[in-house]
């Protein structure tokens, strides 16, 4: 009926322009590490060969925001580093994703002063927040893989109003919660 | 609590070479600390490192101090020790001065009672370390090369570390221009 009927089937795959694309982007995400804090050590750790993140085509870490397409902002953000980190946003290329890794990167974390940014995404865009205090390099690969189901879904759907609207994926813990510790009375009852 | 040990060297040599001035001195675990009046400590640190028998050829650290709330009585509000090192002699000896405001200390509106000599003149090395305590203090520092502020942003409307200013500021963090999306 289509095109699929005149083509050899043994040779040739035949999908959509745009899911190919999105194919090829996922797959080589080109992180811009802005480590600051002790969350970097663990983006190191993630990177080297332990973790490997090079099994998801995210391992090329750009030092320049115009060669890569998803910025890792790990660690607290002093009130007088907010500029440079704008700055790298905006020298980033379309299309481009954030990551904010840590409670510091998200929240603060402890630091709630005068001169530290209480939540990286009050000021840039930010598309996953990976909690942890500093989270391990498993969780930073979660987030890495929630950035690229984002990519896959495309299209983000957008409000009347301009804003995206939320993509509701979660991560859902991939293990069973052990079971609490018993009740331990001491001494003699 | 054990009677201050005041054997330190230095103090009776200062006391001989200036003998209009009223020195107070305290001692606590070996460590000395001289208080000199503020309008004299230019001249009072020049003879510590000129004089032969001083010779505190080292600043070590210049801080401040803010005692608001302080349990204790204290000669001022606020207090910059200058802590001096003096490599031939192995001695060491805390400078400290005590300043009282006359202006409301809530804003950065320039006091002329928080005033000292700077002394980078006698050590270069105080350059950074006064900037610090202006910065965070507001003290200021006559004829100093540079007195800017070295740690917060230039406009930045409060000295952070004085005792009445809160932790969480007052909203500086969070005026800042926010990017979105569309913006890059």
């Amino acid at each position: 009926m289509g095109l699929e009927t005149a083509i050899p089937t043994d040779s040739v795959l035949t999908t959509q322009l745009n899911r190919i694309i999105n194919w090829a982007r996922r797959s080589s995400l080109w992180p811009m590490p802005f480590a600051t804090a002790c969350c970097g050590i663990e983006l190191m750790s993630t990177a080297s060969s332990r973790y490997d993140l090079a099994r998801f085509g995210a391992e090329v870490m750009r030092f320049s925001p115009r060669q890569s397409d998803l910025l890792i902002v790990a660690g607290r953000v002093a009130v007088k580093m907010l500029p440079v980190l704008q700055r790298i946003y905006m020298q980033m290329c379309e299309p481009k994703w954030v990551i904010s890794m840590g409670a510091c990167a998200s929240t603060g974390g402890v630091f709630d002063t005068y001169a530290v940014v209480q939540g990286v995404d009050q000021f840039i865009p930010v598309d996953v927040y990976v909690p942890g205090c500093p989270p391990r390099p498993e969780m930073l690969l979660e987030g890495i893989m929630a950035v690229q189901r984002i990519i896959d879904e495309e299209n983000i759907p957008y409000d009347g109003e301009g804003h995206r609207l939320p993509l509701e994926i979660a991560l859902q813990p991939n293990y069973e919660p052990r079971p609490q510790p018993a009740e331990v009375s001491i001494g003699a009852t | 609590m054990a009677k201050a040990n005041l054997d330190h060297p230095t103090l009776a040599l200062v006391k001989v070479a200036f003998t209009d001035i009223k020195f107070k001195a305290t001692e606590f675990r070996g460590q000395t600390t001289l208080i000199v009046p503020a309008e004299r400590l230019h001249t009072v640190m020049r003879y510590l490192r000129d004089d032969p028998e001083c010779d505190y050829n080292f600043l070590s650290d210049v801080v401040g101090i803010d005692y608001l709330g302080y349990p204790a009585k204290t000669l001022g509000r606020f207090a910059i020790v200058y802590l001096l090192i003096s490599y031939e002699h192995g001695r060491r000896l805390a400078v400290k001065v005590f300043l009282d405001p006359t202006v409301d200390t809530s804003g950065i509106e320039p006091d002329p009672a928080l005033e000292v000599d700077s002394v980078t003149d006698i050590w270069p090395g105080a350059e950074w370390p006064e900037r610090e305590v202006y910065d965070m203090f507001g003290i200021r520092f006559r004829n100093h090369p540079d007195l800017r502020r070295i740690l917060m942003w230039k406009d930045y409307p409060a000295h952070p570390l004085r005792k009445d200013y809160p932790l969480r500021g007052r909203g500086e963090r969070e005026t800042y221009r926010v990017l979105d999306r569309d913006a890059s």
